[in-house]
């Protein structure tokens, strides 16, 4: 059991050689499917032992912190933890059908090899304390991610892994120079450390550029508007197994990092109080909310317009962060869980479609309500979680976003963010509207989607649902990472 | 059955009916006969739990608590047992209505259309039986989504057109102002219970009462208070059993129920009087029914000239709400049975028409009474208790109305509802009087037709003697609303 902290991170990363030297499509989706089980009863049982004993500090090979690496688990890194463990092991499960017919025989061993190596990079970028391992992480996950977009059947998906490797090793540069520059003054990578030491010299000019490369970076990574350029094509030319795994982890990470540096290891006081971050945050979410969601209503192609989406929800977490109280960094911490249910139950179910009609355009969806029954009514519920209908998580991260500008008297914000929700009815509407009041042209012959997609999305689409009604869990954790957050304390 | 299982089976009996329908696709005589058993079934439980309920000490369902403090909950109130008497009364009459109407014009998706209203249904039992904002705004949205595919049902451009501007102000008021205003008061108040007298503490600033109180009335896009109100024309497309139970009573009503409970157990009659904001909101009615009534005499189509009535009807139980006179709000909440009955006759009379003799428009009409004698004569009913003459249901609701807004010297109001009566009785007379006076015009030539086929004459003539009867009976509606104002 005392193992578990770095377990959740080694089983995928074992089971990347493997699935390479297993070199057999079934066999390594076998085997990737069981390490990722694997790594989600670590995080369960990280969740549990966190809310049992407090933060659980594990050592690199016995060497003591602040000289070794420090894997920290707390409560906030439990949590995203079990987002991108509980994510990977369903995408998998569904991933089979979908990647023998997305990826070519002979490269399929080597798509789950990748695949592998992306959440390892994300797991481990959650569970370490150490801040120069975060940016090899932070590495290991873009380099296989920019891997798996490149496997898109469609050519552009090509262009789309380029442009994003391009803008994600700007990303990764910047953190890393900001790591650089943090070293430099401190002398030492623990994160527990850096925050200890960092308030001696935060009236330096080396102390604030660093700080600056690393909004930038993380932001990059984050896709925060302006930086988001790089997402939707980069989401809507991947494989959809990759898209439903990306949206509903990657930005999740990303923001994990946002909350970790900038409320931890620079402190509130640092952030928001000497750097105007809290403004920039609050301004730039509302605009990514607004901006984005009107894009996602002119677009053609589903994946793209749920990409567009995804900047727009990256909008709502990252205004409550910016809005810098323990309601609105609640508001982020518990969008996140949120988010990745809806986005990974509606990515999921596109995923069916485009496994039955090849296509993923609003023209191709016409008549689908009758033929594929299940997966239009699983985008149905995702959708109108996405919207924020009560009785789904959609409203409970709602809740929390409003009241929390309510409570800093910003009603203007309130009134912005429920607009936000209007127009994301506008584009789950087009596609209802065509899915069950279309008339389909050519093919009838569209079977609904094989159970072994039905399932896992039907799991997520259930637990929108379920966390709307029941929100012990998700608001139990999130409130208390954020007590810890605006606490200051470890 | 104790009052804990009946508010259980409320709402469930709605939805099994939904799955009964689905199960029965193949044989639609059956189809039918499980709406119409459900709604028989509903109605008996209703009105059992009126008859017994004890106001005192009223139990409380809880559903679930999604957030501390914040419950989905039913708990049997006065106005929402009125509520659910009339809806589920109406419902399987409207049924039967239904099947003449749907049959006779050889509908398309009947399964669709029917497991569509039982769901509709449902949630109007939820709104009547919730204890609380959230509970209420929940089943509101399903409310609004489970009515959708009704409007839309045809699935041509026109009908998908109409699901939008539906579907887009409704859900749009409400996101947009209506959760606004309940995380608001939650913020503000601490709770969204249904509360005799209302929430807020009196340390509340008017200033932000008044942004609420504003934000709650227009939130409703239901109640269809101008300019808001566009959804309702639109909603016309639907077929006519939906239009009728629909868009004349179970979604309208639920909107102007929701604004009820909210001046009445959110705010308190009380506070409403005391906010300056109120004086607005009554002119805001005033002004929706007066143009309201003038458009609909303009209207030639025959559902779009009810259908403006009934946005002109409406704002009377928002205006009556917003008098902040117990007077007021016992009207408002009188008229959302007594305009239900009126408006229902006249919706299905519409319908009878259109199926029996083609004909939409009100300037075809010339003769057909003699034709229809059975359909035109509950037209002319419904249409005199519209107008608010006695013996009908419409003059009850009326009558107290014009005291309340006389008690508190609001003359806008008094205004508004003597000018509104007389352009009521301008736009639905003359139909009357073409239909049974006026010649046949060989133009709009009638062809071989006789009297509407038998279940739709049968419901459209029990809804009729229903707004006569409930003239010289109005105890039960009259106990209940007087109940709700604490009396």
């Amino acid at each position: 059991m005392e193992h578990l902290p770095v377990l959740v991170v080694i089983i995928p990363l074992l089971t990347v050689p493997l699935c390479v030297l297993l070199d057999h499509p079934r066999l390594a989706w076998l085997a990737a499917l069981a390490s990722s089980w694997l790594s989600f009863a670590a995080a369960v049982g990280l969740v549990l032992q966190v809310s049992d004993t407090g933060p659980i500090s594990y050592l690199l090979g016995s060497w003591e912190a602040p000289w070794g690496i420090e894997y920290r688990i707390d409560v906030l890194a439990s949590y995203v933890l079990l987002i991108v463990t509980a994510m990977a092991a369903l995408v998998l499960f569904a991933a089979r059908e979908s990647v023998r017919k997305d990826i070519p025989e002979a490269r399929i061993s080597r798509f789950y090899a990748a695949f592998m190596l992306a959440f390892a990079g994300l797991a481990g970028i959650v569970a370490t304390g150490d801040a120069f391992n975060v940016f090899v992480f932070l590495e290991i996950s873009s380099l296989a991610t920019y891997a798996l977009i490149s496997m898109g059947k469609d050519r552009r998906a090509l262009s789309a892994a380029f442009n994003y490797l391009v803008m994600g090793t700007i990303g990764a540069t910047f953190i890393l120079i900001g790591i650089g520059f943090l070293y430099m003054m401190t002398g030492t990578l623990n994160m527990a450390d850096l925050a200890a030491r960092l308030p001696e010299v935060a009236d330096t000019r080396t102390v604030r550029a660093g700080f600056a490369f690393l909004a930038v970076g993380i932001g990059l990574k984050l896709a925060l508007f302006p930086l988001h350029l790089w997402l939707p094509n980069a989401y809507a030319y991947a494989p959809c197994s990759v898209t439903a795994f990306l949206a509903a982890t990657a930005t999740k990470v990303a923001v994990y990092l946002l909350l970790r540096f900038m409320l931890q290891i620079f402190g509130l006081d640092f952030s928001l109080v000497l750097m105007p971050l809290d403004t920039l945050l609050l301004v730039l979410g509302l605009i990514g909310i607004l901006s984005a969601s009107m894009v996602a209503v002119y677009q053609g192609n589903i994946k793209r317009m749920f990409a567009y989406s995804s900047v727009a929800q990256i909008g709502y977490m990252v205004l409550g962060v910016g809005l810098a109280t323990t309601t609105g960094i609640t508001s982020a911490i518990l969008h996140l869980f949120n988010h990745a249910l809806m986005k990974g139950a509606l990515f999921l179910a596109l995923g069916g479609i485009a496994y039955r009609i090849g296509s993923t355009t609003i023209q191709d969806f016409s008549g689908l309500g009758r033929t594929m029954p299940w997966t239009m009514a699983g985008i149905v519920l995702g959708g109108l979680s996405l919207i924020g209908i009560p009785s789904t998580v959609g409203f409970i991260s709602k809740w929390y976003l409003v009241l929390a500008t309510l409570e800093e008297g910003l009603w203007p914000v309130a009134l912005l963010v429920l607009i936000g929700s209007i127009l994301a009815v506008v584009y789950i509407w087009k596609l209802v509207e065509a899915a069950y009041f279309g008339t389909p042209e050519g093919n009838p012959e569209i079977k609904e989607a094989p159970l072994s997609m039905l399932v896992p999305m039907w799991a997520l689409v259930g637990a929108n649902i379920y966390f709307g009604i029941h929100t012990d869990l998700s608001v139990g954790l999130a409130s208390r990472a954020a007590a810890v957050l605006t606490g200051g304390a470890g | 059955m104790s009052e804990l299982q009946l508010l259980t089976w409320m709402p469930l009996v709605p939805l099994l009916a939904t799955a009964g329908v689905i199960a029965t696709d193949k044989s639609p005589n059956v189809r039918e006969a499980v709406t119409i058993i459900a709604g028989v079934i509903l109605f008996a439980l209703v009105v059992t739990l009126a008859a017994n309920i004890d106001w005192d000490n009223p139990t409380t369902l809880v559903l679930a608590e999604p957030l501390p403090g914040l419950r989905l909950a039913f708990t049997p109130e006065p106005l929402g047992l009125l509520f659910a008497l009339v809806a589920s009364f109406l419902w399987p009459i409207t049924t039967i209505y239904s099947i003449g109407y749907m049959r006779s014009h050889k509908e398309e998706n009947q399964t669709r259309f029917y497991a569509a209203f039982a769901v509709s249904i449902a949630a109007v039992m939820g709104i009547a039986l919730s204890a609380n904002m959230l509970t209420l705004f929940l089943f509101y949205e399903i409310l609004t989504l489970s009515t959708y595919p009704l409007v839309a049902h045809a699935g041509n451009d026109k009908a998908r057109r109409a699901g939008r501007v539906y579907l887009g102000i409704l859900i749009g008021t409400s996101v947009g102002f209506l959760l606004l205003a309940m995380i608001w008061t939650w913020h503000v108040a601490g709770t969204l219970t249904f509360t005799q007298g209302g929430v807020f503490s009196d340390e509340v600033s008017p200033v932000v009462l008044s942004v609420l109180l504003a934000l709650y009335v227009f939130g409703t896009g239901k109640a269809a208070v101008m300019p808001f109100h566009r959804w309702l024309p639109a909603a016309m497309v639907a077929p006519t059993p939906v239009s009728a139970l629909l868009h004349a009573v179970a979604v309208v009503k639920a909107g102007v129920f929701t604004i009820l409970k909210v001046s009445v157990y959110i705010f308190g009659i009380d506070t409403i009087a005391d906010l300056a904001v109120s004086d607005w909101l009554v002119g805001i009615a005033a002004l929706t029914i007066v143009l309201a009534s003038a458009i609909a005499l303009r209207k030639d189509n025959f559902k779009a000239r009810l259908a403006y009535s009934t946005v002109s009807q409406l704002s009377y139980i928002t205006m009556g709400a917003m008098l902040g006179i117990a007077a007021g709000a016992i009207g408002g909440g009188l008229h959302i049975a007594m305009h239900a009955f009126g408006k229902i006759t006249l919706f299905f009379c519409a319908g009878a028409v259109f199926v029996t003799a083609h004909k939409s428009k009100i300037s075809e009409l010339n003769g057909i009474g003699r034709r229809m004698p059975w359909t035109m004569g509950a037209f002319a009913i419904g249409a005199v208790s519209m107008i608010g003459v006695p013996p009908f249901a419409g003059f009850i609701s009326k009558w107290y109305l014009v005291g309340g807004a006389l008690q508190t010297e609001q003359w806008i109001a008094v205004g508004a509802i003597v000018i509104s009566t007389l352009l009521n009785a301008a736009y639905f007379m003359p139909i009357v009087y073409a239909a049974f006076f006026k010649e046949e015009d060989p133009q709009h030539s009638h062809g071989e037709h006789g009297e509407a086929p038998l279940p739709i004459v049968l419901a459209l003539t029990v809804t009729a003697l229903a707004t006569g009867l409930i003239f010289f009976f109005p105890g039960v509606p009259l106990t209940l609303v007087d109940q709700m104002v604490g009396g």
